[in-house]
């Protein structure tokens, strides 16, 4: 009973996470880029919209401005990497970096809670049906939006910028601006989902982005190795990541109701990554047959047959 | 259309490996000129393709096109003006995006992209068209991902692009040269049906003399980071590939060595 009684929080939590996933798809899998920032950009929208909240602020307003807080975070890693020529990943670890002071300022001390009885918030951990009802809708407008945007002039050149800059600068693609513009969405979507996550959880904490995005990897693995067998376009590819952040947690939730030692949780995780990820490699390094055409494989069998005899 | 003055461009400079790339380079292209260039390995093609296309900027000199100076444009400034098609047949294609997507980004060249629709249901009409030209069959594969083709599909469809927007100049930087003989002649016979077709300025790279003397109203060799015969009209069309190593000896004072050249003969 425990664990059913567990779902609905699992569905909910998994329902926001997926907004940060999708966050992370833009930058892991149309930049190309492994964007560290997140793992600061998630919790820079929690302390932007609980301190917002804190002070009286609209709640929808606190959230656009975590949305914006966050793209600012992806714009500092952008320009990080293309004005200053850092490479990707070390641009996200020192907006990272900075980014735990930052929040530390915003947020004022370590941990601030934001209760719902004396704050409006859009969705708690007390009312689950509504969070999901809530999450659901963000998700649902977030991959609309995601869509129409990926399919317009500017949405086509950022695709391309990530699938190949070359010949993406050969075509008038402003490759540095649209590297800039996808990070600035990136983390936006990741800045939204934390201060979601904020209010869903009642609180917002300087350590809760820690591992974000090895969480959002898992997403876009399970996601993905789903919707790609089915039909491997854009808006199939979204829906997969947020099924995968559900599943994520579903199982999140499952392993500690078998009663596993939560200190070992995001041990966990990164190696259940880590695994997924090597997947491909170990595929084609160990485990391929080489295909021999017809006329030799049957020779071998003949060989294999004298052998025998 | 194309012209160059005094270009100088030398590699690690003050090192032991300094390396003068090109020197006083001038080259004049009138419009609707297809110019093939051939010259031995070091001679200075890529550097000269890159020099007009912004990889880099010269040391010296100026490169104008259609009478803008672009010296000091950097290279996605430059698309509305000069596309340039690739050896690697990988680099001129994005393999994730579908064929049509592909020519929707190339169809944007040089106008401001906007929030508008990226790939319109015209617009695919439209490429339909331009890909039933090359008789591959392409024209029925719209949604298909570009990295599911070949080498020479993927060329075509490169070359495609490249012309899609009537660029004031195409440069090919030995285009066909990672491609199997029989591909690269497809690929050779579309590019000059695309190029006449619509006079399009032109330069071509290639290690291949024959396809060199065979293509275009001119032809340069260079040597050193300079251009050392210039042959063109009638005199180019009677050209011999001997001939044509006795012009390159006059000019540079030294023999032809090129080993691509050597072994595609």
């Amino acid at each position: 009973m425990g664990f059913l009684n567990a779902l609905p929080g699992a569905v909910a939590q998994g329902l926001i996470w997926g907004i940060m996933a999708m966050g992370l798809y833009i930058s892991y899998k149309i930049l190309n880029i492994a964007d560290l920032t997140v793992d600061g950009s998630i919790c820079t929208g929690a302390c932007v919209c609980a301190t917002l909240l804190l002070n009286g602020c609209n709640v929808f307003l606190a959230l656009l401005l975590a949305f914006l807080a966050g793209a600012l975070t992806g714009l500092v890693t952008g320009l990080f990497h293309t004005l200053l020529g850092i490479p990707a990943i070390l641009s996200g670890i020192l907006t990272q970096l900075s980014l735990w002071s930052l929040n530390l300022k915003i947020l004022g001390k370590a941990n601030v809670s934001i209760s719902s009885r004396s704050t409006t918030v859009l969705l708690t951990s007390l009312d689950n049906t509504n969070a999901i009802l809530v999450a659901g809708v963000f998700c649902v407008l977030i991959v609309v939006g995601l869509f129409l945007f990926f399919y317009t002039e500017i949405g086509l050149s950022v695709k391309s910028t990530g699938d190949n800059p070359d010949m993406s600068e050969a075509q008038g693609v402003n490759v540095k601006f649209n590297t800039v513009l996808g990070l600035a969405i990136s983390n936006g979507l990741v800045g939204l989902s934390g201060a979601l996550l904020a209010q869903y959880q009642g609180f917002a904490d300087i350590n809760m982005g820690r591992g974000a995005i090895v969480i959002g990897l898992a997403a876009i693995i399970i996601g993905l190795s789903v919707s790609r067998k089915i039909k491997p376009n854009f808006v199939v590819s979204l829906i997969g990541v947020i099924g995968g952040s559900i599943t994520y947690y579903l199982v999140y939730t499952f392993v500690i109701y078998l009663g596993l030692d939560t200190d070992l949780l995001k041990m966990l995780s990164a190696l259940v990554v880590a695994l997924f990820l090597a997947l491909p490699h170990l595929k084609s390094e160990y485990f391929t047959k080489p295909k021999l055409p017809p006329e030799l494989a049957a020779r071998e069998e003949n060989m294999g047959g004298k052998k025998d005899a | 259309m194309l012209e160059i003055k005094n270009l100088y461009k030398t590699f690690n400079p003050n090192t032991v490996n300094e390396k003068r790339a090109l020197s006083d380079l001038n080259l004049h292209l009138a419009p609707g000129d297809f110019v093939t260039v051939i010259g031995g390995n070091g001679a200075g093609k890529s550097t000269m393709l890159n020099a007009i296309s912004g990889v880099w900027k010269p040391d010296y000199g100026t490169i104008r096109i259609n009478g803008v100076d672009v010296t000091n444009l950097p290279a996605f400034k430059r698309a509305s003006l000069l596309c340039r098609v690739f050896q690697d047949p990988m680099k001129g294609t994005a393999p994730d995006m579908e064929i049509a997507e592909n020519l929707a980004i190339a169809a944007r060249r040089g106008t401001r992209r906007s929030l508008k629709w990226g790939c319109t249901r015209a617009n695919r009409e439209e490429y339909r068209a331009l890909l039933a030209q090359l008789d591959l069959g392409l024209e029925d594969r719209l949604s298909t991902k570009v990295g599911l083709l070949s080498g020479g599909q993927r060329q075509a469809v490169t070359l495609v692009m490249a012309t899609l927007k009537n660029p004031k100049l195409l440069l090919l930087d030995e285009h066909t040269a990672a491609l199997d003989p029989k591909t690269a002649a497809k690929v050779l016979q579309i590019t000059n049906k695309l190029v006449t077709e619509n006079a399009l300025t032109t330069m071509m790279v290639t290690h291949n003399m024959h396809d060199a003397i065979a293509y275009g109203n001119r032809l340069i060799m260079m040597s050193e980071g300079r251009i050392v015969v210039d042959v063109s009209g009638e005199e180019k069309k009677s050209l011999t590939i001997d001939q044509l190593l006795k012009l390159f000896e006059a000019g540079s004072g030294s023999a032809f060595v090129d080993d691509k050249e050597m072994l595609s003969r």
